[in-house]
């Protein structure tokens, strides 16, 4: 049987009375008496001690740490109401960025108007909630027990029960019975009823706002953004490391190499010599290939258009390129457009059997678009073992806000279509 | 020993290349007036006493990108008769293109292999230093793989392509001529035929304007 995930749907279904939610909403209402209790204690405590230290600056600071008691509150409320949601009612609070210090971090929680309704909901609960729910809950069980007990009392002494007077144990249960299964399907209909609406209360005050899960949504594209942006920097770096590392070591030793060539006789150890000379280029070449595929120079230097340029270049196939970038672009989106061509152009030449390849860019808006056509055989697709650089491309371009579409019918022409908003931040 | 003896500023960041760099020059015979780590004190040291050749590193401090180009520009600039080498590690001719952009020869942009080929780039500053253009094979190969559709190169058959990348090189007519071995008298054929081609006027240094226009696309 499927479990009912409120209140309320639990309260609308037949198995309502056989089910664990009478006794739920028993607990969450009785529960609320020692935590309302403790609530305006604490509550009038504050408030208490603010009005006596407010002659000394510390009662006013104390006041404006108020909202930190309703913080607890929220987590405490939010654990208890549980019993009746189980489902849970996710935290209203905001993440507090990284690196902020002990202070700056309590400074953050107790301006959030979540607490500040958190603590509503404590003067609510501390007044209102608990005597309520102390009066229902508890009038209900103590009836119910003491109807579940006449048997026994009745043993005892006489027991009045309005018109009747029951002095024995089977004029108890004769009450019992008559008395006792009404009282439970009345009473559990009126106490489920009332801790569903507590539980509505809760909710609404201690759970997330619209503008406030919006909030999180907005945090969430930063941080990944901001992970872009890293991953960008960090290449970036690793470029500058090799290039002025080991690119420089190697620039020296095929130096001193060329150097030994000039003085070596002919024979042997010149052959050899000349052999390392030339491995120690083929190296270098190497190397430079690499510094291309993790950030290439000429596109921090020189922008997009002139990194095309190069990357057409190189194409084994003639490439145009048509582009008019009216300015440069951030970084990580820059380096994005350059792969995504960058990758494309390998594709074309490994897989495409074209004969011709052309890329062009603009600007449309505020996106940059970047578009590589080539008059092959068609059939690409973005998964599959051919684009699996293009399938990382569309995870990095997600992050930017941007997309790539593919258009490959059979037959060709095959048109990859990258779209990318301007800048880093919206 | 070398035709003459140059005097040469050197600007690389990096002490390990500088001092490979200057034992190689030292042994060619030239003389290496100074050394300089960054783009401001070459310009200091050129100004003060002009020499003959200035070599330069493109990526120097502060900001490691290409600071070497530009104060090769400014070189210009100020002192033509410099000849300028710059040494660089990228293949990109968008580093060639802002140097090339306002010069006519005494310049040259080779890759730091090259300077391991020690009798191969010890000719290319002679060049430099009589006022040649000299461009690293490499990007000169790249750069062919371009212009074939459009351009006033479009109108060049390939051979005469062939001549005038080794031109863009540097090289001379004998060396044309032995690189593809063919006559002195056919390279000088192929080369009326692109002077004529590009419509390049007597007066001026029609090697040097071909070069450029070959380079310029």
């Amino acid at each position: 049987m499927e479990r009912p995930n409120t209140a309320w749907t639990a309260l609308s279904s037949k198995r309502y009375l056989v089910s664990s939610w009478p006794w739920r909403s028993y607990a969450y209402l009785l529960s609320s008496v020692p935590v309302g209790l403790l609530t305006i204690t604490l509550l009038v405590g504050a408030a208490a001690l603010c009005a006596l230290l407010s002659p000394i600056l510390i009662g006013i600071l104390l006041m404006a740490s108020v909202p930190l008691v309703g913080v607890a509150i929220g987590v405490v409320e939010r654990w208890r109401v549980r019993l009746v949601v189980p489902a849970g009612v996710p935290s209203p609070h905001a993440a507090i960025p990284g690196g902020y210090t002990r202070r700056a971090r309590i400074t953050f929680r107790r301006r959030e108007r979540a607490s500040m309704r958190a603590l509503g909901y404590g003067v609510l609960l501390g007044l209102f909630i608990w005597p309520l729910s102390a009066l229902f809950g508890g009038l209900s069980a103590m009836v119910l027990g003491i109807t579940v007990a006449t048997p026994v009392i009745a043993s005892f002494e006489e027991v009045g029960m309005g018109p009747w007077i029951l002095d024995t144990t089977s004029e108890g249960i004769i009450f019992l019975v008559a008395f006792g299964p009404p009282w439970y399907i009345v009473s559990s209909y009126i106490v489920g009823a009332l801790a569903a609406a507590e539980a509505e209360l809760a909710k609404a005050m201690l759970g997330p706002r619209e503008e406030e899960l919006r909030r999180n949504v907005a945090e969430l594209r930063r941080s990944r953004l901001d992970l872009v942006d890293a991953f960008e920097t960090e290449r970036v770096r690793i470029e500058r490391h090799l290039h002025d590392g080991v690119q420089q070591r190697l620039v020296g030793l095929t130096m001193t190499l060329g150097l030994a060539e000039l003085d070596l006789p002919e024979g042997e150890g010149r052959r050899l010599v000349v052999k390392a000379h030339g491995e120690a280029e083929a190296a270098l070449a190497d190397l430079r290939e690499a510094v291309r595929g993790i950030h290439p120079r000429v596109l921090v230097d020189h922008g997009l258009e002139a990194a095309v340029r190069e990357v057409a270049d190189r194409s084994p196939l003639p490439v145009s390129v048509r582009m008019s970038l009216p300015q440069r672009f951030p970084t990580p989106i820059e380096a994005a457009a350059y792969f995504v061509v960058s990758e494309a152009l390998g594709n074309v030449a490994k897989h495409a059997q074209a004969s011709r390849c052309e890329v062009e860019g603009w600007v449309s808006g505020d996106k940059l678009v970047v578009t590589i056509t080539d008059d092959g055989v068609g059939g690409a697709s973005l998964e599959g073992t051919s684009g699996t650089g293009l399938t990382g491309l569309v995870t990095r371009l997600d992050a930017l806000g941007g997309t790539l579409d593919l258009s490959s019918p059979p037959g060709g022409p095959t048109r990859l279509r990258m779209e990318c908003p301007c800048r880093l931040d919206d | 020993m070398p035709a003459r003896r140059l005097s040469i500023v050197l600007a690389e960041d990096s002490l390990l290349l500088r001092e490979g760099l200057a034992s190689i020059l030292d042994r060619a015979g030239h003389e290496v007036r100074d050394t300089v780590g960054d783009a401001d004190t070459l310009l200091a040291v050129v100004r003060k006493e002009p020499p003959d050749v200035v070599i330069t590193d493109v990526r120097m401090p502060p900001g490691h990108s290409d600071e070497g180009l530009r104060a090769a520009a400014a070189i210009r600039a100020e002192l033509p008769g410099i000849g300028i080498l710059v040494l660089s590690q990228y293949v990109a001719d968008a580093y060639l293109s802002s140097l090339l952009e306002t010069t006519t020869g005494g310049i040259g942009y080779l890759l730091k292999d090259r300077v391991g080929h020690v009798t191969e780039f010890l000719a290319s500053l002679d060049r430099v230093a009589d006022g040649g253009t000299v461009v690293d094979p490499e990007v000169v190969r790249q750069l062919l793989a371009r212009r074939r559709d459009d351009g006033p190169l479009a109108a060049l058959t390939p051979r005469e392509l062939e001549v005038l990348a080794l031109m863009a090189e540097g090289r001379v007519n004998a060396s044309i001529a032995e690189q593809l071995v063919v006559s002195e008298a056919a390279v000088r054929k192929h080369v009326g035929n692109i002077f004529a081609k590009l419509q390049l006027d007597d007066g001026r240094d029609r090697r040097v304007s071909a070069v450029l226009t070959y380079l310029r696309g």
